[in-house]
């Protein structure tokens, strides 16, 4: 007892850390990711590691040369940047453009911030964001799964984008969907980003996480809550011209979108009531987005949207206080 | 499993109830003693004995400093050999009598037997006065005068007596050894406290993690035969026996910022406390001995006990009696791991409050390095007064009191449940308490200077 430690209480600490709990976030995407690297093979497997490689590259880089700073790539926070970025792109991708994304994903959107727990956008989306912006068509030409390493795959639209297409010609959009099978949206795969590809794969890691209480469901619920009310009055009203909450639910980056980037700690409200309203914002906006936008898919655009009113739900949303009104 | 217990925040650290099967044994007396004079929570007791003067066990040795303050009583019979400043367990000087043991007599009129009294005094008053002479205070933590707790202001009425049985600390056993072990002089303190309270209705809450106690207690109120007494199980989390959080989970009603319990017609007594209260009203005991744990995660567990110790008795002795301290011990706690003190002194000596010697290991204490912010807010999820830890550390840290006090940052119990839970390691309850000093600086010296600014008024009236 030559040494002792006098400090104030508590002296104990919950079993968790900022890498803990990126490292469950990268627990949580790896069934998704292996998925996608099944079916779509090799390509998906560059994707992932050049996304992953230059973010942690990047960010050691610049806190050891531009901020002088101690190193935070142990923290994990920026490979789950880049997974999530890759997840967000399609297979077919070339590398030097994911080198692109995710130098902006970690260069623009996170250290210019100041790092971790600055940022006001969520890096990856900022990142995939920007490729669409400047790489059309690089990144609306999905691979429809063909097979394992080595089989043929076909390039083609996403369901989003035949109905996006149908839309802007005047067509009805049943015949669209009505090839889309639910079945094997959930168990199957279907021409999309990378990680989207399987939506149980997902919803797996997104279970995980919720039992391992690094997120908490309110976020993601009020989402899908927003989403299935809004397409359901409209589909009743015209489903010949609207698609049904269930196809909006499942198809494009809502699961990946409302299970992993809306509910990313430094973008997203910290009280319960915010995280709801946040919620239902991006519900909202994905659906005007998909119902009179002229992209296919609006979740990486309401969720960037909805980041950008995080401060100020912040402000006016906060917890019940005990014994206050 | 109960479902019952507080709505806002909390936390599960696990509960490490090691001691827990180690039945309470008595330590023999020491040479010498030293009493502290701050036993208790308000001013300091004032010393009725001088030095040479010889006193037995029980005898008054200092009386009440104030209005909220407790007469002294001596643990042992001996000669008082000094009466000087000694540092108490985080190294301030406090005055103590130092006692040389001589013996173990007691005054005229104690009863040191086990048989148990059941009938219960008439006269309230009586009883209080009673519960005031033998030095009785609340022995959860706050060390509040138990007399000018019984004693509510005329006009508010106590509509539910709550015997705090939920021990959510980890670590500690004292309680629940007592539970199982004096279960009916428990009972007979609480039916003493519901009388003097106008015979409001008594719960007897217990967290679900200690079902022994719980079936022992049922039994014992079943063979008593108290009725408007009951026992309710409580879900375990942490800090439900917090006096604020077990009003909430018992009466679902929340104490207003500032307020006192008797203000939604709760009155919140300690199980050691209950205990003290029966053995001061029918046994004529005065609070000298108290029940403690030694207990620690690097403690084999035939080496933890629980102790029947009296106060006065360095914790430096009892760590010796105890078989030593260990080697891998990084931190001495004197209470819970959650809101204990660390000791910087193992030569303090135990207080009526005292609940544990606590060893903790290096892997379990240290505090890990800190990070940035990332805004995770499990902080604020755990805070069981429903504030934001995160946004009172910024404030603090920009130096803004006017919107620390609009984010109630003097609500805060210090109960640790933030700093618990950050992943990023940030010292959040250090600063909180250093902000919730200010602002309650800042409404004190406010509230004095409408004082001030009323009387000048009247003053100027009259002229």
């Amino acid at each position: 007892m030559d040494r002792i430690l006098v400090s104030p209480n508590p002296h104990i600490h919950a079993p968790v850390s900022t890498r803990s709990l990126m490292r469950d976030v990268v627990i949580a995407l790896l069934p998704a990711s292996l998925v996608s690297v099944i079916y779509y093979g090799l390509p998906a497997l560059v994707v992932f590691a050049v996304s992953i490689i230059t973010c942690v590259g990047l960010e050691y880089l610049i806190e050891r040369f531009l901020m002088h700073a101690p190193s935070t790539v142990g923290d994990l926070s920026a490979v789950v940047t880049g997974l999530l970025l890759a997840m967000n792109l399609p297979s077919s991708t070339p590398w030097w453009v994911v080198m692109i994304g995710a130098a902006v994903a970690i260069g623009v959107a996170k250290m210019t911030f100041g790092g971790i727990g600055q940022n006001v956008f969520n890096p990856a989306l900022v990142g995939r964001v920007f490729l669409l912006v400047s790489f059309p068509a690089i990144m609306t030409t999905w691979v429809i799964p063909g097979g394992y390493f080595g089989a043929d795959a076909v390039t083609g639209a996403t369901p989003l984008g035949l109905v996006n297409e149908a839309i802007l010609q005047g067509k009805s959009v049943t015949s669209v969907v009505g090839d889309f099978s639910y079945c094997d949206r959930l168990f199957t795969f279907m021409g999309g980003s990378a990680g989207e590809a399987s939506v149980l794969a997902l919803l797996a890691g997104w279970i995980y996480l919720l039992v391992r209480r690094v997120v908490r469901p309110h976020i993601t619920v009020s989402i899908w809550a927003t989403v299935a009310v809004i397409s359901l009055i409209f589909w009743l009203c015209n489903p010949e011209r609207f698609t049904d909450p269930l196809f909006n639910l499942l198809s494009g980056g809502m699961i990946l979108g409302s299970c992993f980037m809306a509910t990313d700690y430094v973008t997203s409200p910290m009280s319960t009531k915010g995280g709801i309203i946040f919620g239902v914002g991006i519900g909202f906006i994905t659906m005007m987005i998909r119902y009179f936008g002229s992209y296919p898919e609006g979740v990486s655009f309401a969720i960037l949207i909805m980041n950008a009113t995080v401060p100020l739900i912040n402000m006016f949303c906060h917890q019940k206080k005990y014994g206050r009104k | 499993m109960a479902k019952i217990t507080f709505n806002i925040g909390g936390v599960h650290p696990d509960d490490s109830k090691i001691a827990k099967d180690r039945p309470i044994e008595v330590l023999p007396l020491p040479q010498t003693v030293w009493v502290s004079m701050a036993q208790h929570l308000g001013a300091p007791a004032k010393p009725v004995v001088a030095v040479g003067d010889k006193v037995l066990a029980g005898q008054v040795i200092a009386e009440p400093g104030g209005f909220i303050s407790a007469f002294v009583h001596s643990p042992v019979s001996g000669t008082v050999k000094s009466i000087a400043p000694r540092k108490d367990l985080a190294g301030n000087n406090m005055t103590h009598i130092e006692i040389a043991v001589e013996g173990d007599e007691w005054v005229e009129g104690v009863d040191l037997s086990d048989t148990l009294v059941t009938a219960i005094p008439e006269d309230r008053q009586a009883i209080l006065d009673k519960i005031k002479a033998c030095g009785v205070v609340g022995l959860g933590g706050a060390t509040f005068p138990t007399h000018v707790k019984l004693n509510p202001a005329p006009g508010s009425v106590a509509e539910c007596l709550i015997i705090n049985g939920a021990e959510c600390e980890p670590f500690l056993t004292s309680d629940y050894r007592i539970m199982l072990e004096k279960t009916k002089e428990i009972i007979v303190g609480a039916a003493i406290m519901q009388k003097v309270l106008g015979g409001c209705r008594c719960v007897i809450a217990i967290e679900d993690n200690k079902p022994e106690a719980i079936s022992a207690m049922r039994k014992a109120l079943g063979e008593l035969g108290y009725s408007n007494m009951e026992v309710l199980p409580l879900m375990k989390k942490y800090p439900q026996g917090g006096e604020k959080q077990l009003i909430d989970a018992v009466m679902h009603r929340q104490v207003g910022s500032g307020a006192l319990p008797i203000s939604v017609g709760a009155v919140v007594q300690n199980m050691a406390t209950a205990l003290a209260v029966y053995e001061a009203v029918q046994k004529n005991k005065p609070l000298v001995t108290n029940t403690l744990t030694v207990t620690g995660d690097c403690l084999p567990v035939e080496k933890q006990h629980n102790y029947l110790f009296r106060i006065g008795m360095p914790l430096s002795y009892i760590a010796e009696y105890a078989g030593g301290v260990p080697g891998d011990a990084a931190k001495i706690v004197s209470g819970g791991p959650m809101m204990g003190k660390a000791i910087a002194n193992l030569d303090a000596c135990t207080v009526k409050g005292s609940s544990s010697l606590l060893y903790l290991s290096e892997a379990m204490t240290k505090r890990g390095e800190q990070s940035a912010c990332i805004r995770c807010g499990k902080c604020a999820q755990a805070c069981p007064m429903g504030l934001e830890p995160f946004l009172l550390y910024r404030l603090y840290k920009a130096g803004n009191t006017d919107e620390l006090e609009k984010n109630a940052v003097h609500d805060c119990i210090e109960c640790g449940c933030c700093l618990y839970s950050c992943p990023a390691n940030i010292p959040l309850l250090d600063y909180i308490r250093q902000a919730k000093g200010q602002v309650l600086g800042i409404i004190r010296a406010r509230a004095a200077a409408a004082k001030a600014a009323a009387e000048a008024a009247k003053t100027n009236e009259k002229k």
